[in-house]
């Protein structure tokens, strides 16, 4: 993601989902369960890289994925609920 | 996917504030035409910032070329453009990203859209594309604020004739130029347009709202948006 | 003459000394998101408490100006690591918002236009320790600053002050907020460097 604070797009996810995925995710489909938006994983809106990545609809904003670091660990929400995993990648 | 250390190899000044970079990468996986890097750099005292470039040229076994734009007040861009000095070493993780490539097998002609630093990924895919056979052309339409910020003038003036690539001002044009400066429009996108046919991929980089203004331009003029691929780099 | 008093620094704290563990002082004023900026007009502006038990009351904008006003001057921390000294706001108090509120509960969650959240015990919230501001260095709270109101609870990591606030929850339990429940801390004391869930 370049340096700076406004969204930017899922294509800059490839890198830190690599770390949980064997598949490559930014030609992932999906389709938006609030506004019936689709589209490719590269198309979504990315908010972040601090506190961490927030991942959104382009039409209405809807949470696709959230994504926080913490050292070793890599935290993932499906959607935008609660109910994290917390991945190790050590 | 790992992290590898790569050796910086090269510095030069594409304008007064964007650099090319070449890294010495021994044993490089090879990468396709609009990928991109991660390059993480760490502090003495343990912290680590991480972000994306893309890469600036085709595959080669032992380098990598990277675009860098010095963001006034980033945490990275200063660093990486200016600062790392030649012989140190970044980690980069990659190649990464599969959306926003150019297949060589890719038959049809090839619409890019550039917006400043954007350029940097549609390089590549212009000199994937002249090291080919493809009878496919190529238009560029690059969008800069003036003459001084044009990068790779060399790599776009490669005299390939299925190159045809336009550059476009939008603060100062040079003297006698014959298009007012200004923002990208209907206008600049029709000619380029016309010579597509409906399966030719449009790939669109740069802020975010040039991406979007672009991507909404071409919408507009009837093409298909699943053939519209698009970067935003912020 | 001998010289008088050298060295005497009185309450003054050094800048170092207001710097929490980890962090570095900056002059700007970084913008971070998670979503797109609200745009909340002060017409359509309201601020609810709701009790543990779902009884509301509401102020308009001109209820919420209405309340004695407060200048601010506080240290704020981000855990993404930067802190600024001396930060000036205007706003309202918390405690006027909860003056006569009857309550159970030991926590809050604090929402905003857009569906951000935060979390944290209410007594961090009394006791002149937090407010709804509105006002920033002298000027209108901007929207990518959390304007036209945001919460402002500066002894906690800024993520905490929830920009475009719109409501404060009672809560008998503690419940994560948006970034509390992916991986931050559930107190966040930039003292104690409580950054994330493992700090």
């Amino acid at each position: 993601m370049a340096d700076g604070t406004v969204h930017l797009d899922g294509n800059c996810l490839a890198g830190p989902l690599s770390e949980i995925l064997a598949v490559e995710p930014t030609t992932a489909w999906w389709r938006c369960p609030e506004c019936t938006r689709s589209g490719p994983l590269a198309g979504l809106h990315v908010y972040g890289p601090e506190p961490g990545l927030t991942v959104r609809c382009p039409g209405c904003s809807y949470i696709a994925l959230r994504l926080v670091r913490e050292g070793e660990h890599i935290w993932l929400t499906v959607g935008g609920g609660s109910g994290a995993f917390r991945f190790s990648t050590a | 996917m790992p992290w590898r250390r790569v050796r910086l190899v090269e510095r030069r000044s594409q304008t007064p504030s964007a650099r090319s970079l070449v890294f010495a990468a021994p044993g490089w996986p090879g990468h396709l035409p609009g990928q991109h890097v991660d390059v993480r750099l760490t502090a003495d005292d343990g912290y680590r910032a991480v972000r994306s470039y893309s890469l600036a040229a085709p595959a080669d076994d032992e380098s990598i070329e990277l675009g860098v734009q010095t963001v006034p007040g980033g945490e990275v861009s200063p660093y990486l453009a200016d600062d790392l000095p030649l012989g140190a070493d970044v980690e980069v993780r990659g190649p990464l990203g599969n959306w926003f490539v150019w297949r060589t097998e890719q038959p049809e002609p090839v619409l890019l859209v550039a917006g400043g630093s954007g350029v940097v990924p549609l390089a590549a895919m212009i000199r994937a594309h002249h090291r080919t056979q493809s009878r496919s052309t190529f238009q560029l339409l690059y969008s800069v604020r003036t003459p001084d910020d044009v990068w790779y003038r060399d790599h776009l003036a490669d005299g390939d004739p299925r190159h045809d690539v336009r550059i476009v001002y939008t603060r100062e044009g040079p003297p006698a130029g014959a298009r007012a400066p200004g923002r990208v429009g209907r206008s600049d996108l029709d000619g380029p347009a016309s010579r597509l046919q409906p399966a030719s991929p449009a790939y669109v980089c740069g802020p975010t709202g040039f991406v979007e203004a672009v991507g909404d331009l071409l919408t507009d003029m009837g093409r298909d948006p699943a053939t519209i691929r698009t970067e935003r780099f912020g | 003459m001998n010289s008088l008093s050298p060295g005497f620094r009185g309450r003054r704290r050094s800048l170092a000394e207001r710097l929490p563990p980890g962090q570095y002082p900056t002059e700007s004023f970084p913008v971070l998101s998670a979503g797109p900026t609200p745009r909340v007009s002060t017409e359509d502006w309201a601020f609810t408490v709701t009790t543990e038990r779902g009884d509301t009351r509401t102020w308009t904008w001109e209820q919420m100006t209405a309340l004695p006003q407060q200048g601010i001057v506080q240290d704020i921390h981000c855990v993404t690591r930067w802190s600024k000294f001396d930060t000036r706001w205007r706003g309202v108090p918390i405690d006027a918002f909860l003056e006569d509120v009857a309550t159970d509960a030991g926590f809050a969650v604090v929402s905003s236009y857009g569906g951000y959240t935060s979390n944290m015990p209410l007594e961090d919230l009394l006791d002149g320790r937090a407010w709804i501001v509105h006002s920033y260095e002298g000027y209108p709270l901007s929207p990518e600053h959390g304007g036209p109101a945001r919460l402002l609870v500066p002894h906690l990591y800024l993520w905490k002050s929830a920009k475009w606030v719109r409501g404060l929850r009672l809560a008998i339990e503690d419940e994560p907020g948006f970034w509390e429940s992916i991986g931050y801390h559930s107190y966040g004391d930039p003292w104690r460097e409580q950054r994330t869930w493992g700090d």
